[in-house]
C-alpha cells in the first residue's frame, strides 16, 4: 500500500448465520463487491469498491446484508476533514479536477427548513379539502396582453400559448444518456398520466417518446444535441437552457461510454464520442442574443409553443430574471445551487451558485418591482423535496416547481452520488442493458404518479387550512410564511416575518 | 402597538346597501336603520357610509373627503393640491357632537377639478391622475388623508358603531340614490378613523364582510400597477382590483366578477355553451392573481349602480330583497325588513353569482 491508500469509506457487513450463499448480492452489484469463496463456501466482499447505493441490502433474500460508514478514521480535525484529506490524495495521485454526481451534500442552510406556513383560526374558516373543491391546476406562460372586444364588445379570447398543469410540479431536465431508456419511459408516462410535463434534458428525444409530445418540454441546450425540426414541433414548449443550478457557468460533459445505439442516434452525434456542450450557447454572449434566439424558436414553431429559459441561480440572479423576462421568453426557470446532476466538477457543484429560496423571492420580487411579473411564469428547482416545499415555492411567488433527485428517488435511486461511474445499480444513471432492465417502466411510472398524487393530497390540505381553495390564491402571498432562525437580512430578502410577528 | 396600515388586521363585519332603480333620492337615515338590528356584527371600532348622488351641485367635480392630523398638515396638503387642481370649495364637512364618538381629526371636504396644463404635462386621463394623487397623498404624507375621491359621491366614516358615525356625520341632511353601509369587527384597536370602510378611490365604494386568504397574493400583484395599499385591509385591495380591471382593463362588471370569484376549473369543464366556456377560460388564465379566496361578501358602488358578490364558496352571509324601485341587500334579513318590512323576492345568491344593479340611464 502507499500514501494514496484511502480506507474504504464503507464496511459491508455480513451476517454470516442468515447468509445462505446464494449470490444475488453478487449478482445485483455492478461495483463487483461481493463474490463467492468456493473453497471455504462463503461469500466475500471487497468493500473498496462499495458506494453505498444498498441495492445488494434491499435485494438480499436473508437481510443478510447491510452497509455501514466505516470508523477507520483518520485523527479528527474541524479544519482537515476526512473528506478533504482524501480529495487531495486523490488529485495529488491523478492530477484531475474531482466529479460528483447528484446534488450539493454540505450542511449549507436550507431555507426551506426555516419558513413555516399559517393555518386559518378563528377569524377566517379553513376549508376542508374531502368536502370542498381545492384547485391545485396552473397555467404557465405569459399573462399580460390587451384586452381586445370584436365589434359586438364580446371578448375576443385569444391568449398567448399557456402550458396547463394539473398540480404545479413538473419532472426537471434529465437526459437520456444520463439517464436510462426506462428512466424516461416512466417519467414520459408518468407525466402523461398526471397531466403535467417532463423535461427531454439536452439529450434529444427517442423516437419512441414522440407519443408522450403533449407532455414534453424539449430542451436546446449549447450542445444542440438532437435539435431538428420534428423534435421542436413534437413538445408542448421548448427550454432554452443557459444553466444549470449544480453547475452554473459550465457545460455539460456526457463520456463517449454513454453514447451507445440509441443515445448515439438520439443526440445525432457517433457512437463512442464524448458529448461536450459548451460553457456558453457559442451564438448567445448578451441578453440580445438571447431575445434572437427565443424567437428563432418561437418562428420554428408559429408562436404555438411557450419558450422557457433555464438559468442557474447565481449572484445577480434577479438582474438576469428581469432581461429574460423581457427577451419574450413566456417561462423563466431558476436552478438552485443544491440542484442535482449526473456529473459535474465537484468544487463547482459545492461552491458555485445561491440558494433557490433566496433567488426565486429576490427574482418574483424585482419582477414585481419593475411590474413585468406577469410577463412570465416562474418555475423553479434545485431542490425541492416534498410537498411542503412546493407550497413555500409558490407563497413565495413561483408559479410552478420542478423535481429531478425526488423523482429519481421515487424511481429507486437510493442518492448513492456515483451516477457519473455509468454503472447505477438501480437501471437509472446507467447505460448498460443488463442494469437498466432493472427499473421496469410499468412500476417506475406507477410510483411517479402515486408520489405526485400523494403531493397533491398534502398540498391541498396544507391549502385547505390556510383558508386557500386555489393554487392560484397562494402564489406570491407570502402573509402566508413566517421565517424561524433567520437573521432580519435573510427575512428581508425572502419577504417575510419572522414567526410571531 | 403598530396602527393599521403597519399591520395586518383581519375583521368581521355587517353590509348593508340599499339603491333605487329610478334614481330616486334617499335620506341617509333608512341606511342608517338598516345597521341597527345587526349592531352586534359590530364592535364598535369602526363605521362608515358611502351615499351617491349627495352632491348635485357639484356633480362634475371631485369630491375629495379627508382627515388632517392637524391644521399644519391641512395646509400643507392643500398647497400640495392647489398645484394640481383647482379647488371650487374647500370646508369642514359639518358634524355633531356626540358622546359616542370622540378623538375626531380635522375632518375636510374638497370640490376639485385637475389643472390641464398638469394633466396634459403628464399625459395621463382625468381619472388615473386623480388616482394617482391619492395614492401620493396617502402614501406619501403621514398625516394627511384621502378617504374619499369619486363625483356626486361621498363616502362617510369613523371609529365608532355604524348608527353613531350616521349621527355624527348627520347623514339623515343627505340625500341619495343610492347608500351603502359598514359596520366593523376588528381583532384589535388601532382607532384609527382612516381604517374605517367604506373604502374609495374614485367613484368606486367597497363595503366587505370577511377575511380573505389571498390577500397578500392580490396585493403583491395590484401594486405592479401603480396601486399601493397602504391600510393592508381586504377592502382596499378589492377596490383597487376593481379599479384595474374595470377601468385600467376595460372588462365589465360580470367579467371582474368572474375574475374575482371565478367558478371553478371543474364548472368551467362541464359548461355547456361554449362561448361562455372560452371566456371563462380566458379570464381565469389571464387573471389567476386577482381571484379572491377565502370568505366574503362585497357590495361595490359606483356612479348609476352597484355590484354585490359573494366568495365562490359563500363563506359569509348576504342576502338580497326587492320592493318597487329598490334593491336591498344586507348580511341579515333583518337589515333588509328594517328598511322595507315588505321587501320582497328576498333571496340568498350562491357563492360568486354577482347581482348587478343599474339606475335608468339619464336618472342619475
Ligand atoms: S455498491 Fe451497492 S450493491 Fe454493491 S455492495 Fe455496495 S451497497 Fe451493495
Ligand atoms: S441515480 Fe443511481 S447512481 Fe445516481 S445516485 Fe441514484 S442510485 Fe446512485
Amino acid at each position: 500500500m502507499s500514501i494514496e491508500f484511502i480506507y474504504p469509506e464503507f464496511e459491508v457487513i455480513r451476517n454470516e448465520s442468515r447468509c445462505i450463499a446464494c449470490r444475488v448480492c453478487e449478482r445485483q452489484c455492478a461495483n463487483e463487491v461481493h463474490s463467492y469463496d468456493p473453497e471455504r463456501g462463503i461469500m466475500v466482499a471487497d468493500e473498496s469498491k462499495c458506494v453505498n447505493c444498498h441495492r445488494c441490502v434491499a435485494l438480499c433474500p436473508t437481510r443478510a446484508l447491510k452497509i455501514v460508514k466505516s470508523d477507520c478514521a483518520l485523527r479528527e480535525n474541524a479544519n482537515w476533514p476526512q473528506s478533504t484529506i482524501n480529495e487531495i490524495y486523490k488529485q495529488a495521485s491523478s492530477g484531475g479536477v474531482l466529479l460528483s454526481s447528484m446534488g450539493n451534500p454540505n450542511p449549507l442552510p436550507v431555507y426551506w427548513d426555516k419558513i413555516l406556513i399559517n393555518a386559518s383560526q378563528v377569524t377566517n374558516p379553513s376549508i376542508d379539502p374531502l368536502r370542498e373543491p381545492m384547485e391545485t391546476k396552473v397555467c404557465l406562460g405569459k399573462k399580460k396582453q390587451e384586452i381586445r372586444r370584436d365589434e359586438n364588445g364580446k371578448l375576443v379570447c385569444e391568449m398567448t400559448p399557456q402550458l396547463e398543469l394539473s398540480v404545479p410540479i413538473m419532472f426537471s431536465a434529465m437526459s437520456y444518456g444520463s439517464i436510462s431508456y426506462n428512466a424516461h419511459a416512466s417519467l414520459a408516462r408518468a407525466a402523461t398520466e398526471l397531466g403535467i410535463l417532463y423535461n427531454t434534458g439536452e439529450g434529444g428525444l427517442h423516437e419512441d417518446f414522440y407519443v408522450y409530445g403533449a407532455n414534453t418540454i424539449v430542451q436546446v441546450a449549447s450542445g444542440r444535441f438532437g435539435v431538428h425540426k420534428d423534435y421542436l414541433e413534437a413538445a408542448a414548449a421548448v427550454e432554452i437552457k443557459m444553466g444549470q443550478g449544480a453547475k452554473p457557468g459550465i457545460g455539460g460533459h456526457l463520456p463517449g461510454a454513454k453514447i451507445v445505439g440509441d443515445v448515439s442516434r438520439t443526440r445525432m452525434i457517433p457512437e463512442g464520442t464524448d458529448a461536450i456542450s459548451p460553457a456558453p450557447h457559442h451564438d448567445i454572449y448578451s441578453i440580445e442574443d438571447l431575445r434572437q434566439l427565443v424567437y428563432s424558436l418561437k418562428e420554428a414553431t408559429e408562436y404555438k409553443k411557450p419558450v422557457i429559459v433555464k438559468v442557474a441561480a447565481v449572484h445577480n440572479i434577479a438582474a438576469i430574471a428581469s432581461g429574460i423576462a423581457r427577451s419574450g421568453a413566456d417561462i423563466i426557470s431558476i436552478d438552485g445551487f443544491r440542484g442535482g446532476t449526473g456529473a459535474a466538477p465537484t468544487r463547482i457543484r459545492n461552491n458555485v451558485g445561491i440558494p433557490i429560496e433566496l433567488a426565486l423571492a429576490s427574482v418574483d420580487q424585482r419582477l414585481r418591482e419593475e411590474g413585468i411579473r406577469d410577463n412570465v411564469s416562474l418555475v423553479v428547482g434545485g431542490s425541492i423535496r416534498s410537498s411542503a416545499d412546493v407550497v413555500k415555492a409558490v407563497a413565495l411567488g413561483a408559479d410552478a416547481c420542478y423535481i429531478g433527485t425526488a423523482a429519481l428517488i421515487a424511481l429507486g435511486c437510493h442518492l448513492c452520488r456515483t451516477c457519473h461511474s455509468g454503472k447505477c445499480n438501480w437501471g437509472i444513471a446507467t447505460q448498460r442493458p443488463d442494469l437498466v432492465k432493472r427499473l421496469n417502466p410499468d412500476i417506475g411510472s406507477k410510483r411517479l404518479i402515486n408520489l405526485v398524487r400523494a403531493w397533491q393530497h398534502e398540498i391541498k390540505e396544507l391549502m385547505g387550512g390556510m383558508g386557500i381553495n386555489s393554487i392560484e390564491a397562494l402564489r406570491g402571498n407570502r402573509l402566508m410564511l413566517r421565517g424561524v432562525g433567520l437573521n432580519e437580512k435573510e427575512l428581508q430578502i425572502l419577504g417575510i416575518s419572522h414567526a410571531g410577528e | 402597538m403598530r396602527l393599521e396600515g403597519q399591520v395586518r388586521i383581519p375583521s368581521g363585519c355587517a353590509i348593508a346597501a340599499v339603491i333605487s332603480r329610478e334614481g330616486r333620492k334617499m335620506s341617509g337615515e333608512l341606511i342608517t336603520n338598516a345597521m341597527k338590528p345587526m349592531h352586534d356584527r359590530s364592535n364598535g371600532l369602526g363605521g362608515g357610509f358611502a351615499g351617491y348622488g349627495i352632491y348635485p351641485e357639484y356633480k362634475d367635480f371631485y369630491a375629495l373627503h379627508m382627515f388632517f392630523d392637524s391644521r399644519e398638515s391641512r395646509k400643507e396638503c392643500e398647497a400640495f393640491l392647489k398645484e394640481r387642481f383647482e379647488i371650487v370649495k374647500s370646508e369642514n364637512i359639518p358634524t355633531r357632537k356626540t358622546p359616542a364618538i370622540t378623538d375626531e381629526p380635522i375632518i375636510w371636504r374638497y370640490f376639485v377639478t385637475p389643472l390641464k396644463s398638469v394633466l396634459e404635462s403628464m399625459q395621463l386621463d382625468e381619472k388615473e391622475f386623480v388616482a394617482r394623487t391619492v395614492m401620493k397623498i396617502n402614501t406619501g404624507m403621514k398625516n394627511s388623508f384621502v378617504f374619499s375621491s369619486g363625483k356626486n359621491m361621498g363616502t362617510f366614516k369613523a371609529v365608532g358603531f355604524p348608527e353613531d358615525v350616521s349621527e355624527f356625520y348627520r347623514l339623515e341632511e343627505y340625500e341619495g340614490y343610492c347608500w351603502t353601509a359598514h359596520g366593523r369587527y376588528p381583532t384589535n384597536t388601532p382607532g384609527w378613523w382612516g381604517g374605517a370602510h367604506p373604502f374609495t378611490l374614485l367613484d368606486w365604494s367597497i363595503v366587505h364582510n370577511g377575511e380573505i386568504s389571498s390577500y397578500d397574493a392580490n396585493r403583491r400583484f395590484i401594486e405592479m400597477f401603480g396601486y399601493k395599499c397602504t391600510l393592508k385591509t381586504d377592502t382596499e385591495v378589492i377596490t383597487y382590483i376593481m379599479d384595474y380591471l374595470i377601468r385600467v382593463k376595460g372588462l365589465t362588471l360580470d367579467e371582474a366578477a368572474n375574475v374575482v370569484a371565478a367558478p371553478f376549473w371543474s364548472t368551467i369543464d362541464s359548461m355547456e355553451d361554449e362561448e361562455e366556456k372560452k371566456k371563462q377560460i380566458f379570464l381565469r388564465t389571464l387573471f389567476p392573481s386577482l381571484l379572491v379566496t377565502g370568505p366574503f361578501s362585497i357590495v361595490l358602488g359606483f356612479s348609476g349602480g352597484l355590484m354585490a358578490l359573494n366568495d365562490r364558496l359563500k363563506l359569509r352571509s348576504m342576502v338580497v330583497g326587492e320592493k318597487d324601485d329598490k334593491v336591498f341587500i344586507a348580511s341579515e334579513e333583518a337589515a333588509i325588513r328594517t328598511m322595507e318590512p315588505n321587501a320582497e323576492n328576498v333571496w340568498a345568491p350562491a357563492g360568486g353569482e354577482a347581482v348587478i344593479v343599474h339606475v335608468k340611464d339619464g336618472c342619475y
